[in-house]
């Protein structure tokens, strides 16, 4: 499960990383080694073999529609990088929504 | 009388508070001065550097709150003006959460963790909040944004991980308890690393409400101690339902009650069948952490319980299946640090450049590292062979531990298979650090409770520790072993070292 | 006679309907859903993904989104469960939607619809539940994306149940389109669970569009977005199909893209092209548990299904109302009520539907109000029209009832507002008689006419009471009297 540098540049797109070239060079082999062994999983048959997400076969859990109060608007903008006119700033948004 | 106070147990604490022998605030402004002395600025080599920010006006004022509430007679909770110290993953309002990250700079959270609030609720006093591998990952605390911690055993050398700051601050009698995480091994393995108790829950017994996700299907809020009773105490008022946490048992729903951890607590091991986990021994393991567990199991032999040899036939694929299933759930969690909302941002002229700067700068290696690992393990291509096998081992893993349990009470392995080793030792080897796991992480899967006790000291004094795991819900069985073996073994549970404190008499 | 976009060649077209559900409080969280309000002010640490929140499910969107299913005729999965669609977005607030992926909480249902007076049938592949996101406003440049310096972001949108109804490719024409959108949007309007409103993005409609020889395989498909009326779906939906033809016959290709519908221009743009298929990363969302739809509860909830559109149009049609009115009767928010209401307190269903549809329709809009808004019941025009049949309005005096009614929505019954107005026919003999008189006397010419035979002049005599009398004078009254003051 070796994974080039290319590799590890698309999945750092996907993660919306920015890597320097010294980064990329760097993970590369230990991402390799870390999958390599990982990948031990793949031994074990388990075709017919339901996944597993948590420990309890819990179903079901709502809330009923009531409201709740809300944050103050301050204490939510408070922790933003940059707010103007009541909302969060966020430079140029360059790609449409998905 | 200070170092008396420092060096007792949560327990006792509580019942000479009751009893009106000392105050709530003199056991608060005790610890303070320790974490003064002990803690430094946290960059010497003598510093422990448990917490990241100690919030002393707010501990005093509830401990003045609690002893005023003690003099009008109003009864109070079990463990009521004992001061603990949190890790800086759970929110509490009116300081900062780091999370062990750059990336949270400057956020000081809107609202408060249900554990938060239940340990207000509870009256146990939060000193501040303690260091820890950025956002839960590692092993030795070493992954910190904000320098390591330091075990009080042995500055030199670690605490263990991911709840290093937790696990210092008891051992070097900070506080008389902590509250750590458990995703892998976060609890159990520092504690064993510092001698302590550390107890990982079933999962699903303590809200995660408030807690900043690293594996959300994995983590678990959990005690850290100097005794067994001191961390069932803790435990049980961690312990409850919660309608903001969907994983959150209800006992209804389950069929199921929580345990009641205290009640048979001291009932002993005579009877009960212990099984020796096969795979989770032998190769990998320090020959003084296998010559205190074959010791414990003699003394277990001793008091009466009978023991078998068990097989999790999956068990070695447990550490394989955590490193897909855990950094895969992280690498989603994670996403909503973006520059956008809370924390840092670095600017550039995009959205898009302007979180991928903001995410690359304001996480340290490991975490970069772990995000990679589980973008990778969920895209196109290598889901099914990564993520969706993992989580098809981690149910064989759960059907072999509930197997298991259909024949015996408990199951018991070391929690570590390392003694705390030196800083920096593996932090060039992320492949090597992670086998610190390998023993803890296949209760983590499976969801069932685990117990890290201490066992005992290598030849250079350091801790060793034992984990009991029981079935779901099954806690208290692990508290009730545990509790046979600390006192069978007796141990000093104050860490010698430097900064060492006479043992209560 | 539906569109055909052009000899020789076949449209295909599927769509994404996403409807959001009025339910009082967010999907995962207790904020109200009004996201109208001031910007931020319906948030919490849930809907801005703070570390360390924690969603829990609404549990009646559970149950509209089971309703709209059953009423869009999907069967339902008993367990179903929510994934995580992994993509970076500002407005996206945990840069993951929690949505459902490879099992929905309904599948495989369809639409009958009516398209130009023949059945046409179309199919549904799958209805899921997910979250919306907040709302991005772009400062600086031409206000839209592109240009942009800044955004900004309320996040009172953020998390508000959305639910997405997907149907297969069956769609071969453009009013098919239109009328599948219209259906959708009586049903869950009929069902109450959404305000179904299109222009204010509570409903969003996206075309995926391809076109082909008929028999080939599918075409390469663009997906067109910003449809924000019935309208623009079809006008989208015909103009995407032409512009394809004429690349496909210039010798092009069509490239798998998103466009975007500007309205005012009437042409479709590319927004962005697709270069691979986005790379969701979606898995089991570890936050959630399954849902769990027992078939005992899914029966339950069948039983309550109100009458739906398709039901109510071939009732109103047993009961006399033509077709193209029952139409417009149930796909106008809140007119069928109104009809039944009226039906109920004894008015004739086929009269009622075409004053309804006729004459009030056109007021109510003329006020710039909904039927549902405009405080007219069934009883008001139950009434009216009892006034008209026994005589005591004209139908010209109706309308002028009709007015009041619309202007003071309602607040006062029709038989209060005629007198109240003064609007009752005059039908009193002896009143009318002395104003018939007058007037004989007034048009000696006219009279003479009429006695040298030439009956129709008796029509300006009638005009002339009518004006006298301001519109109240029974017609058919006023014209027997004034035969019998000339002729007799």
């Amino acid at each position: 499960m070796a994974l080039s540098e290319a590799e590890v540049r698309h999945v750092a797109r996907l993660a919306r990383l920015d890597l320097s070239d010294d980064d990329v060079a760097e993970l590369a082999p230990q991402l390799s080694e870390i999958l390599e062994y990982a990948q031990q999983v793949g031994e074990v048959a388990a075709d017919d073999v339901e996944p597993m997400i948590h420990p309890f076969p819990v179903m079901n859990v709502v809330r009923a529609d009531f409201p709740a109060p809300s944050l103050p608007r301050d204490l939510v903008l408070d922790g933003a990088p940059d707010a103007r006119d009541d909302r969060f700033a966020v430079p140029r948004i360059v790609a449409e929504d998905a | 009388m200070t170092a008396d106070l420092l060096t007792a147990s949560a327990a006792d604490l509580a019942g000479r508070m009751a009893a009106r022998e000392v105050s709530a605030r003199e056991v608060v402004d005790a610890h303070l001065d320790r974490i003064a002395a002990t803690d430094g600025d946290g960059t010497g080599d003598a510093d422990v550097h448990a917490f990241l920010a100690v919030v002393a006006d707010t501990a005093r004022r509830h401990a003045d709150d609690v002893d005023q509430r003690r003099v009008t007679g109003r009864d109070l909770g079990p463990l009521a003006g004992v001061p603990l110290a949190l890790k800086d993953l759970f929110t509490m309002r009116g300081a900062p959460t780091t999370v062990g990250s750059r990336i949270l700079d400057g956020w000081v959270p809107p609202y408060d963790a249900t554990v938060t609030e239940r340990l207000r609720a509870a009256d146990v006093i939060v000193l501040g909040k303690t260091n820890m591998d950025e956002f839960a990952m590692g092993s030795s605390t070493e992954n910190s944004a904000f320098g390591p911690t330091r075990n009080p055993w042995d500055l030199g050398r670690v605490p263990g991980g991911s709840s290093g700051g937790s696990a210092a601050a008891v051992a070097a009698c900070q506080a008389p308890l902590a509250v750590g995480t458990d995703t892998g091994g976060s609890i159990r393995q520092p504690a064993a690393l510092c001698g302590l108790v550390g107890g990982k829950p079933t999962y699903g017994t303590v809200s995660r409400y408030g807690m900043v996700a690293f594996a959300s299907s994995l983590d678990q809020a959990g005690p850290l101690a100097r005794t067994v009773t001191d961390a069932a105490l803790l435990q049980s008022v961690l312990m409850g339902h919660d309608p903001r946490d969907s994983t959150s048992i209800d006992e209804a729903a389950v069929g199921q009650p929580y345990p009641d951890l205290l009640a048979t607590l001291d009932d002993g091991v005579d009877g009960l069948t212990i099984g020796v986990v096969t795979e989770l021994r032998g190769e990998g393991y320090e020959p003084a952490v296998l010559a205190a567990f074959e010791n414990s199991i003699q003394r277990f032999e001793a008091l009466g319980a009978t023991i078998v040899e068990v097989s999790l036939p999956h068990a070695s694929y447990g550490l394989p299946a955590y490193y897909l299933v855990a950094p895969s759930e992280a690498s989603s969690n994670l996403a909503r640090f973006d520059g956008v909302r809370y924390g840092l941002r670095v600017d550039a002229p995009t959205a898009e450049e302007m979180n991928a700067a903001t995410r690359g700068q304001g996480f340290g290696p490991e975490v970069r590292r772990r995000i990679m690992i589980g973008t990778h393990a969920l895209s196109s291509g290598y889901y099914d062979a990564f993520y969706a096998q993992a989580s098809k081992v981690r149910r064989l893993i759960a059907q072999d531990f509930a197997s298991a349990f259909d024949t015996v009470d408990v199951l018991v392995s070391p929690t570590s298979p390392t003694v705390a080793f030196p800083l920096g030792d593996k932090t060039a080897d992320p492949l090597a650090m992670y086998l610190n796991d390998v023993a803890t992480v296949p209760a983590s899967l499976a969801g069932v409770p685990a117990v890290s006790v201490p066992n005992g000291v290598d030849g250079a004094g350091l801790p060793i520790g034992l984990q009991v795991m029981g079935p779901l819900l099954g806690d208290d069985r692990c508290y009730r072993v545990a509790r046979a073996l600390e006192a069978d073994l007796d141990l000093d549970p104050i860490a010698r070292g430097p900064h060492a404190l006479a043992a209560p008499a | 006679m539906v569109t055909t976009v052009k000899d020789g060649w076949e449209l295909v077209v599927g769509l994404e309907v996403h409807v959001e559900l009025n339910t009082v409080t967010k999907m995962w969280c207790g904020c109200l859903t009004d996201f109208g309000d001031d910007p931020n002010t319906n948030v919490c640490p849930v809907c801005t993904g703070q570390p360390g929140s924690l969603p829990v499910v609404n549990g009646e969107a559970i149950r509209s989104a089971a309703l709209i299913g059953l009423a869009i005729n999907c069967s339902i999965h008993e367990v179903s469960r929510f994934h995580r669609k992994n993509y970076f977005y500002p407005d996206l607030v945990k840069n993951y939607q929690i949505s459902q992926y490879d099992v929905p909480i309904c599948y495989e249902g369809h639409l009958e619809l009516e398209v130009e007076g023949l059945p046409v049938r179309v199919g549904i592949e799958r209805l899921h539940m997910e979250e919306d996101t907040g709302k991005s406003t772009h400062l600086g440049g031409s206000g839209r994306l592109h240009g942009a310096d800044t955004s900004l972001i309320d996040y009172n949108r953020a998390g508000v149940p959305l639910m997405e109804v997907v149907s297969h490719p069956d769609i071969r024409d453009p009013e098919t389109a239109q009328a599948y959108v219209r259906e959708l949007q009586g049903i869950v309007e009929t069902l109450g669970v959404s305000d179904a409103r299109m222009d204010q993005g509570s409903m969003r409609v996206d075309a995926n569009v391809s076109v082909r020889h008929p028999g080939d395989e599918l075409g390469t498909r663009t997906e067109i977005k910003n449809l924000n009326s019935v309208r623009s779906v079809g006008r989208a939906i015909a103009h995407e199909a032409q512009r394809q033809i004429a690349v496909l016959e210039d010798g092009g290709t069509i490239r798998l893209e998103t466009r975007h519908w500007d309205e005012g221009r009437g042409v479709t743009e590319t927004l962005r092209v697709k270069e691979s298929v986005t790379d969701y990363r979606y898995f089991p969302d570890p936050d959630l548990v399954p849902v769990h739809c027992p078939a005992e509860w899914v029966e339950e909830l069948r039983t309550s299904l109100p009458e739906l559109p398709a039901a109510a149009r071939t009732r109103l049609e047993a009961e006399g109302v033509d077709g193209a009115q029952a139409a417009a009767l149930v796909s106008t928010s809140g007119m069928l009520a109104v009809l039944d209401g009226a039906v109920e307190a004894g008015a004739d269903a086929r009269t009622a539907a075409n004053w309804l549809v006729g004459d009030i329709a056109g007021q109510v809009a003329a006020a710039g109000t909904t039927f549902t808004d405009s405080g007219i019941t069934g009883a008001h025009l139950g009434e009216l029209l009892a006034l008209v049949d026994d005589g005591t309005l004209s139908n010209n005096l109706a309308k002028q009832v009709v007015e009041h009614l619309v202007a003071d929505r309602g607040a006062r019954m029709p038989a209060e507002v005629a007198e109240a107005e003064g609007l009752q026919q005059v039908s009193d003999t002896g009143e009318l008689q002395a104003i018939v008189d007058q007037v004989v006397a007034d048009n000696p010419d006219t009279v003479a006419t009429i006695r040298d035979g030439n009956a129709k002049a008796i029509g300006a005599l009638v005009g002339q009471v009518m004006k006298a009398t301001k519109g109240q004078a029974d017609p058919r009254a006023t014209n027997e009297l004034l035969r019998a003051s000339i002729i007799d």
